[in-house]
């Protein structure tokens, strides 16, 4: 139950993969037929993929993945447009992807505003507003959050971006095949997407570019995606990331999306009924159709995983051992939790292949995990005694 | 395939000497909220020989394996052999630690180091008050 962390490739993914190592195998650079039948399959998933999202496939951009597409989406706005202006509004939510592109160019001079959210995780378009100068060149704010779930106004904050005349980037990697998407709707310029995240294979992403948007690339090289992004194109990748589309798009037109909401609802219900200290983090209903994140006071975060790990079940969790820091997840954080309860935090994320049976398993273990781990604990029914 | 050795993972699932010593002679405690590491370390002292030691541990894997270990090695040491015991010998003995581990949950040599230190000062502190007495 980490599927926002990578999705399991679509059999039907890899089929539709397989020809291009091996048979197919040309360049789509080349003139040869061998080629220009790369470039066919190359087009066909653009125009995949652009379905998607309502988009126009000449506005697709091939990347190598998501954090990609958000370095390009940042650092291409601000290298573009630096005579207009040196300023960029985002959140304090935001992937690292965008957090650290945007710290990068704050180091070559550009000013950052790193707006704050409420107790779940929105971002509200008035402080957009607010933020805006004459000098702010772009807007960049996550569609939904990878760890908390929340889904941020982004058609409202596109408005105020528009009526502004700013540009506007989302990061749609957890969104992009799991809700619907429409590029106009929601009046972005630019938005970001990830190939593993929808069932597709990893190395490979997509930044949906505005027709006529001002960017700089991010790698220099051959004339690819229209001079854009240099490279050969990672056929294969590409075919799998446009076959992914295409079964998402299925998938949101059968609603199956919904399928996944209930499992989710079940789990937020039953483990707040069973187990006592706990905080759910993220919005109760603007949230990703497979997003469970709790905070279960008094027990740290990796302890749980390891746990769950023994029972068969993957999680993943805020706690700093997890980040890979010494400071537990900047979105639990940015929420208002103190560090001692955002070290216990657990993300289940649901995918289209999780069952109910899974999910009553794990609703089954976790008491005892959590109960087994408060015993251990100095702080067993309360924080008395925590030196701050 | 997991990122801790068997060892750690064998007292992760099974800690020794859970608990709190009600009547402890030292209690130690290290670690702090904002890395999520928080051990307590209760020992009973007579004759100057550690003959029982528990824990309480709010922490990952690391930080529970480690207070676990401590517990069985320190018991029966004398006060001198227990402060010779650091945080490198506990991870040793467990079969090493990833690195990002070493600094940030590896403390049960210092959380037992701190309860000796609470230990001598509590005999201190008795023996002056017996003094007094006199």
């Amino acid at each position: 139950m980490d599927n926002a962390a990578t999705t399991p490739t679509d059999i039907e993914v890899v089929k539709a993969m397989e020809p291009y190592f091996t048979q197919k195998y040309g360049n789509p650079n080349s003139i040869h037929s061998f080629g220009q039948e790369a470039r066919e399959a190359v087009e066909e998933a653009r125009k995949k993929i652009a379905h998607l999202i309502g988009a126009n496939p000449s506005e697709i951009i091939f990347t190598a993945g998501g954090t990609e597409s958000d370095n390009f989406a940042i650092k291409g706005i601000a290298w573009a447009n630096q005579k207009k202006g040196n300023h960029i509004i985002t959140s304090k939510i935001e992937h690292h992807a965008v957090l650290h592109s945007c710290q990068f160019l704050e180091k070559h001079g550009f000013r950052v505003t790193y707006l704050s959210v409420d107790k779940y995780g929105l971002i509200d378009p008035e402080e957009v507003k607010k933020a805006i100068t004459n000098q702010t060149i772009l807007v960049t704010i996550m569609h939904a959050n990878n760890e908390i779930g929340t889904i941020e106004p982004i058609k409202e904050i596109g408005k105020v971006a528009k009526k502004a005349g700013i540009y506007f980037h989302t990061d749609s990697v957890q969104t992009a095949g799991h809700i619907p998407i429409d590029v106009d709707d929601l009046k972005v310029d630019m938005l970001s997407m990830s190939g593993h995240k929808l069932y597709g294979p990893n190395g490979v992403g997509v930044l949906y570019l505005r027709k006529g948007t001002r960017i700089d690339s991010l790698i220099d090289g051959g004339s690819q995606e229209k001079n854009r992004r240099a490279g050969t194109e990672n056929v294969a990748g590409i075919v799998g990331m446009g076959k992914a589309a295409e079964l998402a798009e299925k998938r949101l037109t059968q609603g199956e999306e919904d399928k996944i909401i209930k499992l989710r609802d079940k789990l937020i219900k039953d483990i707040a009924e069973k187990i006592d200290h706990v905080h759910l983090n993220g919005h109760p209903t603007k949230r990703l159709p497979g997003n469970v994140n709790f905070c279960f006071e008094f027990i740290e975060g990796e302890s749980m995983l390891l746990n769950l790990d023994i029972e068969g079940v993957a999680a993943s969790s805020g706690s700093a051992c997890t980040s890979g820091s010494l400071e537990p997840s900047h979105v639990l954080l940015a929420i208002g939790l103190p560090h001692e309860i955002a070290h216990g935090s657990l993300r289940l994320t649901l995918g289209k292949d999780n069952t109910e049976e899974e999910v009553e398993y794990v609703i089954g273990i976790l008491p005892k995990i959590i109960e087994k781990l408060r015993d251990l604990s100095p702080f067993k029914g309360s924080w008395e005694g925590l030196k701050k | 395939m997991s990122m801790y050795s068997d060892k750690v993972m064998e007292h992760f699932k099974n800690p020794r000497n859970v608990g709190e010593i009600k009547d402890a002679d030292g209690i130690g405690e290290v670690g702090n909220p904002i890395c999520g590491d928080i051990m307590k370390i209760y020992i009973k002292v007579k004759d100057n020989k550690i003959f029982d030691c528990k824990f309480k541990t709010f922490g990952c894997g690391a930080a529970i394996a480690t207070s676990s270990m401590i517990t069985e090695m320190v018991k029966g040491k004398n006060i001198e052999e227990a402060l010779e015991i650091s945080n490198k010998t506990v991870a040793e003995a467990l079969g090493g630690l990833p690195p990002i581990k070493m600094h940030c949950s590896n403390l049960a040599a210092d959380g037992l180091s701190k309860a000796i230190e609470d230990y001598k000062k509590k005999s201190q502190e008795l023996k002056l008050k017996t003094e007094t007495k006199k």
